[in-house]
């Protein structure tokens, strides 16, 4: 069984701001890491294997250079191999560029069964990156898996949660999941797996060696979405006092509920 | 194609210094003399708006504009399960509507399943103009393709301008796919939505974890998509039905499901304030277990929880597990009120995060009203009641 897991090198912190006056952004320092969430789609794939032993599980990442240090990472866990996709032309590129992208480096990799993506970035924050990449390959997927319980011929059974009901659903392969938070726990990288690997190549892929080669799909030209502004949310306002009668007091508090949708 | 082009005869040491301290993204690179960008690059145009005069420039190649005006209507997708719509489709009409005054397009509705004639009309009443029905035996069960061929049809169709859907387990895994099928842009859980006369959409959501918020749009596809959380727009008053429902064609789309669904569980609803949207909680101030009956009707028409400070835990009033404070839970509610509650330190720490904070007390030096957003200044033995008259009056009217 060949298992894809998609992962991303996000920012290690989240306190990026607009300065207010200047409109410059902001970056607290220029650390990195990997997306958590992805660990526990790195986990889930390792987990296949060790159900399919003869599975290959191979990580893939979209990135400037730097960003084969996740793969590094990935390799280190148990990845068996990893692809990097970079290409200056696919820069600014929105949900619908990002997942086509990815999915054609997919293609270039070929003869996949399983594709496991984490839940969502830290970054981005929109979970739609999995289903639109399966979307893409016209292949089904599965979001918020927590369980995989079998593996079929031609088949996966799983089970994901939604808001307030599970279900347990039999999903045809090749598919996509998307695997939620806490479904695992993920392993560290081993000092064994580094030293195994440390030589181990990583592919570089770029927009050359894709099916599709129109520079117009890629990067800000194949995003249909364009930022217009970025600008500093509203303050959290300072406390309203509110002073009065009892009777006063009461139907301020009721109109600031009623306000506020909860009444 | 588009990119950031740098005009390097205009790059200094020092310009280029500027520049990569400039870019949040580290996407310059300046060796041997020549200043480069990497993939990196967001094109957040940083360093063409704030940078040195002339030395990045955007370059863009002209794109094949699409037609706006032959695309019409504000549609909300009614999600459903078993009959019920979620409460979200409402919410999304509500906006829909206040849009389409600016723009003076119809409000659409579409409802996917199986024997949904019911949701139909119930979305007739929140005012929509038409709904669009597809219902169908092999829409029963949600499946995410299935589905996104379903509104593949209905927008090649009807050529809808924009399509809302509710930022729910569903929503986020069903309108992706129909961005991708339909090559239009989706922006995910907006907080803010907002349109230009000629019909553009401004989809306002935070971006980078929240500190910054992005103005988004979708220039030249259609449909515009965007996902909204729930409880993020008012819900609109129902309305004498004037709109028409429509059970559009079935035969031509492609209904064969790659996933059955083999068992279903409700989750059982588990009690825990940590995991609580409303919560009451309260303090000191209550005299007796017996005041805490004063609570009650604001408990009931919230659907609160209730949770308590330590003292209380200590006066064998609670269990513990309804204990707000360092020793005890953190929550993170939509919506707290603290009754009666002094605001010591560890209290504090343990509910500040809450997204609405309002307190009552009658010390207006109270630590609590620093982080509060609505401070109520007065007795809870005379405020209660007269808040519980409020509320009482609204039961009637409802009943």
């Amino acid at each position: 069984m060949k298992i894809i897991t998609c992962i991303k090198q996000v920012p290690a912190s989240s306190a990026v701001q607009v300065d207010p006056k200047t409109g410059v952004l902001i970056r607290d320092g220029n650390n990195v890491k990997m997306n958590p969430f992805d660990l526990f789609g790195l986990e889930a794939s390792f987990k296949l294997k060790e159900m399919v032993p003869s599975s290959i599980v191979h990580a893939i990442t979209m990135g400037p250079p730097s960003a084969t240090e996740v793969l590094q990472e990935a390799l280190y866990m148990g990845a068996d191999e990893a692809t990097l996709i970079s290409d200056r032309r696919f820069a600014g590129a929105d949900v619908l560029a990002t997942s086509y992208t990815l999915s054609q480096l997919i293609e270039h990799i070929s003869d996949y069964d399983v594709i496991v993506c984490g839940k969502q970035t830290t970054d981005g924050d929109t979970a739609q990156v999995g289903p639109e990449i399966a979307e893409f390959l016209h292949i089904p997927h599965i979001p918020y898996v927590k369980e995989i319980i079998e593996i079929k011929e031609d088949a996966l059974v799983l089970r994901s949660a939604y808001d307030d009901y599970e279900e347990i659903v039999q999903i045809k392969t090749p598919c996509l999941i998307t695997i939620d938070k806490d479904m695992n726990t993920p392993r560290l990288p081993s000092y064994r797996r580094k030293l195994m690997m440390k030589n181990h190549e990583i592919d570089m892929v770029s927009l050359k060696h894709l099916k599709d080669q129109n520079p117009d799909h890629y990067g800000l030209s194949g995003s249909p979405t364009q930022v217009d502004e970025i600008f500093p949310p509203q303050k959290r306002t300072e406390t309203l006092k509110v002073k009065g009668s009892s009777k006063e007091l009461a139907e301020s508090f009721f109109n600031i509920l009623k306000e506020s949708r909860y009444v | 194609m588009a990119y950031i082009k740098v005009n390097n005869d205009k790059v200094t040491p020092d310009i280029a210094k500027k520049l990569i301290d400039l870019c949040p993204f580290n996407a310059f690179e300046y060796q041997d003399m020549y200043l480069s960008i990497n993939a990196s690059c967001k094109i957040c145009k940083m360093c063409v708006k704030k940078g040195p005069d002339g030395v990045c420039e955007l370059v863009e190649t002209k794109k094949a504009c699409v037609d706006k005006s032959l695309y019409k209507g504000i549609t909300v997708y009614i999600e459903q399960r078993h009959g019920m719509a979620h409460k979200v489709s409402w919410e999304l009409i509500g906006k829909a509507k206040e849009l389409s005054q600016i723009t003076h397009e119809p409000v659409y509705a579409i409802v996917i399943g199986n024997k949904i004639s019911s949701i139909a009309e119930e979305a007739l009443t929140y005012g929509v103009d038409r709904v669009f029905a597809y219902d169908d035996v092999a829409f029963n069960d949600f499946d995410a393709q299935v589905y996104t061929s379903v509104v593949e049809s209905f927008f090649n169709n009807y050529h809808n301008n924009v399509i809302l859907f509710g930022s729910t387990p569903h929503g986020r895994s069903f309108a992706p796919r129909v961005a991708a099928r339909l090559k239009t842009g989706l922006t995910a859980d907006c907080t803010m939505l907002d349109i230009k006369p000629d019909g553009d959409l401004l989809q306002i959501r935070p971006a980078f974890g929240g500190n910054i918020m992005a103005k988004i749009n979708t220039p030249n596809h259609r449909p515009q998509l965007a996902t909204i959380r729930y409880k993020m727009f008012n819900l609109p008053d129902q309305v004498t039905p004037f709109g028409d429902i429509v059970y559009p064609e079935i035969k031509d789309m492609t209904c064969e499901r790659n996933t059955t669904i083999l068992q279903t569980t409700d989750k059982p609803k588990v009690k825990d304030i940590s995991e609580a949207e409303v919560i009451i909680a309260v303090g000191r101030a209550f005299k007796k277990e017996k005041d805490l009956e004063l609570i009650q009707p604001l408990v009931k028409k919230l659907n609160a929880e209730v949770a308590c400070t330590r003292p209380l835990i200590e006066n064998g009033w609670f269990d513990a597990k309804h204990q707000i404070g360092l020793s005890g839970r953190t929550v993170k509610p939509k919506l707290i009120i603290n009754l009666g509650i002094s605001g010591a330190v560890q209290y504090i720490e343990g509910m500040k995060e809450s997204e609405l904070i309002i307190s009552v007390n009658q010390d207006e030096h109270n630590k609590l009203f620093d982080i509060s957003h609505y401070s109520i200044i007065g007795d809870i033995y005379s405020v209660l009641p007269e808040l519980n008259k409020l509320i009482d009056n609204i039961w009637k009217v409802n009943a």
